[in-house]
């Protein structure tokens, strides 16, 4: 029997298609990840964290929603890691829980304004609800 | 008259109508004719990467079997559109679980169809203007070339990333948007920033993250001697655009129809 630290790392790597142990942990991914600055964790600490099986604080921390999905790290990987792909199935781990969104329609009106693209809404809500 | 499938999606609807517009005009002017498919639904903005998200791609899928059935190449101009479209083309063609579950879900709706399989070409307005149009036929037909202006090329993300699934042009040393620029008889800049992220979506939510790579991206064309940038997504466009670009930031469209000659107002 798994246990749940096991469950969720079977899930993120299955869900993810990422294979952690292809990292060489170099760093490019976090040197070339336009929100560095932002993240309490970096990409290549959610590839490490995830081989761990350290999810559950990577789920409760505010990083999973800093990444832009620009797939920087993805292109600059010389291993083929795939960071970003970690980062969307911690993500979704966590939205996916009962009452975990990270936005919601409500909190939208306050968000925008008369030029913000229609764009811009969708994807922050595929982002950061279920 | 070639003619193509044509995904306009949301925001070419309301924010981004001079994106559409220019596009259906200088299509025609260019020998070609974009066929709207009929009940499109929206893309869902960005790709989900996760292997187990099946349903907020079945939009995509949907546009893809009405491009298949008319049997004709799927065209988009907005840069997020056709990144999502492109992203589960592939996985439907490559990811054997995905596409069964897919054709799954598809199989309850009213129409019946074959199974989708990835058949359909999936290609943006730029890929059809390099590829099926060429560079030098729009060469000719330019009456209103926009000699000695320097444009910065901006990419982004979404037209470029992931690489091999894209398949758009080199993603760390693009050319396409150059080529491009000097068709309509403009100048390129070239700067190091011009295929980073805008900050994306992240603007919703927490501007001034996206103001940073904002001007990241406008500042570093602007020192390059840029006087225009020119993009092909309303989301780039209104984050360069909301955090205070020193130089204008236009869709292609604009310059495209400004160069052909269809442009109403050549001021703006």
């Amino acid at each position: 029997m798994l246990d749940k630290k096991e469950l969720l790392k079977e899930q993120v790597i299955r869900a993810s298609g990422v294979n952690p142990l292809k990292c060489m942990r170099c760093g490019k991914c976090s040197g070339t990840c336009p929100s560095y600055d932002e993240m309490e964790y970096h990409p290549h600490q959610f590839v490490y964290m995830v081989e761990m099986g350290d999810i559950e604080t990577l789920m409760k921390s505010e990083s999973v929603y800093k990444c832009l999905s620009c797939f920087a790290c993805v292109e600059r990987c010389p291993r083929g890691v795939e960071p970003a792909k970690i980062i969307e199935a911690v993500r979704l781990e966590a939205i996916r829980q009962k009452g975990n969104n990270h936005m919601t329609a409500n909190d939208i009106p306050e968000k925008v304004n008369d030029d913000i693209p229609q764009q811009a809404i969708m994807s922050a809500m595929r982002k950061y609800s279920k | 008259m070639i003619k193509v499938s044509y995904f306009p999606g949301c925001t070419l609807r309301t924010k981004a109508k001079q994106l559409d517009l220019y596009a259906r005009k200088c299509a025609e002017v260019l020998g070609v004719q974009l066929c709207e498919i009929e009940d499109w639904q929206c893309c869902g903005g960005v790709f989900v990467s996760n292997n187990d998200e099946i349903a907020s791609k079945l939009s995509s899928v949907r546009a893809l079997i009405a491009a298949k059935e008319e049997d004709r190449p799927l065209v988009t101009v907005c840069s997020a559109c056709h990144n999502v479209i492109k992203q589960t083309n592939y996985q439907i063609t490559n990811d054997e679980s995905f596409r069964n579950r897919a054709n799954l879900y598809l199989s309850q709706d009213k129409e019946k169809r074959e199974p989708y399989s990835g058949e359909t070409k999936v290609m943006h307005y730029f890929e059809l203007l390099r590829d099926v149009v060429g560079f030098d036929k729009i060469k000719e037909k330019v009456v209103n070339p926009l000699t000695g202006r320097k444009i910065a090329a901006y990419y982004g993300c979404l037209l470029l990333r992931p690489g091999k699934v894209m398949a758009f042009d080199d993603p760390e040393n693009p050319a396409i948007m150059e080529e491009f620029i000097r068709a309509i008889g403009a100048e390129p800049v070239i700067y190091p920033y011009r295929n980073e992220c805008c900050g994306g979506y992240v603007a919703l939510e927490d501007p001034e993250s996206a103001k940073k790579k904002s001007n990241a991206v406008t500042n570093s064309a602007e020192s390059h001697g840029a006087e225009l940038a020119v993009t092909a997504c309303p989301l780039c466009k209104y984050n360069l655009v909301q955090n205070g670009s020193n130089i204008p930031v236009v869709y292609f469209t604009e310059l495209l129809a400004e160069a052909l000659g269809v442009k109403e107002d050549t001021n703006a």
